[in-house]
């Protein structure tokens, strides 16, 4: 386990390198940046919605008492979907798209010597190959669970209309009442490690692929279910410490 | 000139080299031949930095590549081409981009110029308007070719080449050995080029090195390959019915 985390510090270290030259390392940045971002804008957006939904109807259904104020279910929907649905499930889910897609992308190109011919020009491989693709997953997945949570609060807000469990006006009036700025640092927080551990980890596993295309399969499973475990560790630890 | 000086490479408890030495003369195709498994692309892996050597020294031009680290190896590292077996094209880039993008990241010139220089190189492997393609619309002798174009870009003095023809179809081969020979003769670049074909052997060899079980077995010219007494190689090169005849016609 040492040898694996001490094996994954330095190629982050390598990776953060001074770039042979920025005009190239930015171009490949804004290509990650398109790939990560934009091409998972559709999964992200269906997924929230319905998890915003699904929330607030659960939650309405369980505080069926009268002495409850309708509107705390539009509260709890609120918190939980900044809190936890939006960073963390969203983050699981680019695990699988993003995070696998950087593995056996790195991995096909550790296999088939495209890395090897990367080194021989005298290129740093893992500054050019992996950098673009962290900073790329550092901005981009807190964008996207940005767009998630305001997705996720709207699907609420259909629920209400479509099951009619509370009004959507008690729903609004929730999502205002006791607003505590805090849940957006612990959000924000929460992308930003999240973005980091999907594509370092995934970046890790295929960097150090090695065999053929069933070792780059191996190398992309290993790398999202790395990347999960990380992601519901640094969860707690980030709830833990900040809340 | 690149001098290798007793160069041993060991994974595990597997010795895959057992102390090498020789020269690489500039102009000269200097051919590494030897059986599967005989160490032939880990003795060029460790020529060219991509194995570190568990014992011994690389020498280029008299500067001790072996004992540099990444950041000294660089400017000795911009003057090496190397085609690949599989020719290791960027999936995601063009022939265009394949050829540019040493000199993107090299150099400053203005893109008219990079691309003129492109072209001058598609030109010489007969590639000329191909530019747009990817890599996986070319075929097997075609991405050798950008390969080689690729690493010629950037005017190299040492040119390695690891199984040029494999897969290849006898034509082709012809071809790419052919280019390998006038790259090396036009430029007087240090050619190393690892192959069990025997064709190019008696074709491009100048200068010959035979490995067997991890050690140099023979070195010397594909004239006098045909007359040496020496057992293994003389199984190794003339294996096939057709060498054996071509032989008895010396």
């Amino acid at each position: 386990m040492f040898h694996t985390l001490g094996r994954y510090l330095l190629l982050l270290r390598l990776s953060f390198r001074k770039p042979e030259k920025f005009s190239v390392y930015w171009s490949e940045v804004m290509r990650e940046m398109v790939s990560t971002g934009v091409g998972s804008l559709g999964i992200i957006c269906i997924i929230s919605v319905f998890i915003g939904a699904v929330a607030t109807v659960q939650v309405a259904f369980q505080l069926s008492s009268p002495l409850v104020p309708k509107s705390i279910a539009g509260s709890i929907s609120r918190d939980s979907t900044i809190l936890e649905f939006s960073p963390t499930i969203s983050a699981l889910v680019l695990a699988g798209r993003v995070g696998s897609s950087i593995a056996s992308q790195i991995g096909t190109m550790r296999v088939t010597e495209q890395i090897d011919a990367l080194e021989i020009m005298g290129v740093n491989a893992p500054g050019y190959l992996i950098s673009p693709k962290i900073i790329a997953g550092i901005s981009m997945i807190p964008l996207l669970t940005v767009i998630s949570v305001v997705l996720g609060l709207s699907g609420g807000y259909i629920a209400c209309i479509v099951s009619g469990e509370i009004s959507p006006t008690d729903y609004l009036s929730g999502l205002h009442d006791g607003f505590n700025s805090v849940i957006v640092t612990v959000c924000a927080t929460k992308s930003i490690s999240f973005g980091f551990i999907i594509s370092s980890v995934c970046a890790y596993f295929g960097f150090y692929t090695s065999g053929g295309a069933l070792e780059v399969g191996q190398s992309a499973t290993k790398g999202v279910v790395f990347s999960c475990i990380w992601i519901l560790f640094a969860d707690l630890v980030i709830s833990s410490v900040l809340l | 000139m690149i001098e290798i000086r007793d160069i041993f490479k060991t994974f595990g408890d597997n010795e895959v080299l057992r102390g090498i030495s020789g020269v690489f003369k500039p102009g000269m195709n200097s051919l590494i031949i030897g059986g599967s498994g005989s160490g032939k692309t880990t003795l060029l892996k460790c020529i060219v930095g991509l194995h570190e050597p568990t014992a011994g020294e690389v020498f280029y031009d008299g500067e001790n590549f072996t004992t540099m680290d990444f950041r000294q190896r660089v400017p000795i590292r911009k003057q090496i081409g190397m085609l690949f077996q599989n020719s290791a094209l960027f999936d995601s880039m063009t022939v265009e981009g394949n050829v540019m993008f040493p000199l993107n990241l090299f150099t400053d010139q203005p893109k008219e110029e990079k691309l003129d220089r492109v072209n001058f190189c598609l030109k010489k492997v007969n590639l000329e308007n191909k530019n747009h393609l990817y890599p996986s619309e070319l075929s097997g002798g075609m991405k050798k070719r950008v390969g080689i174009a690729r690493a010629i870009s950037m005017q190299p003095k040492y040119l390695f080449v690891d199984e040029p023809n494999s897969g290849l179809d006898p034509l082709t081969s012809i071809l790419i050995d052919n280019l390998i020979n006038e790259i090396t003769e036009e430029f007087n670049t240090t050619t190393v080029i690892v192959t069990h074909d025997m064709n190019s052997v008696m074709g491009i060899g100048d200068h010959i090195l035979f490995l067997n079980q991890g050690e140099k077995w023979w070195e010397g010219s594909k004239e006098k390959i045909a007359h040496t007494d020496n057992k293994e190689l003389n199984e190794f090169v003339f294996a096939s019915k057709f060498m054996r005849a071509a032989r008895a016609k010396l």
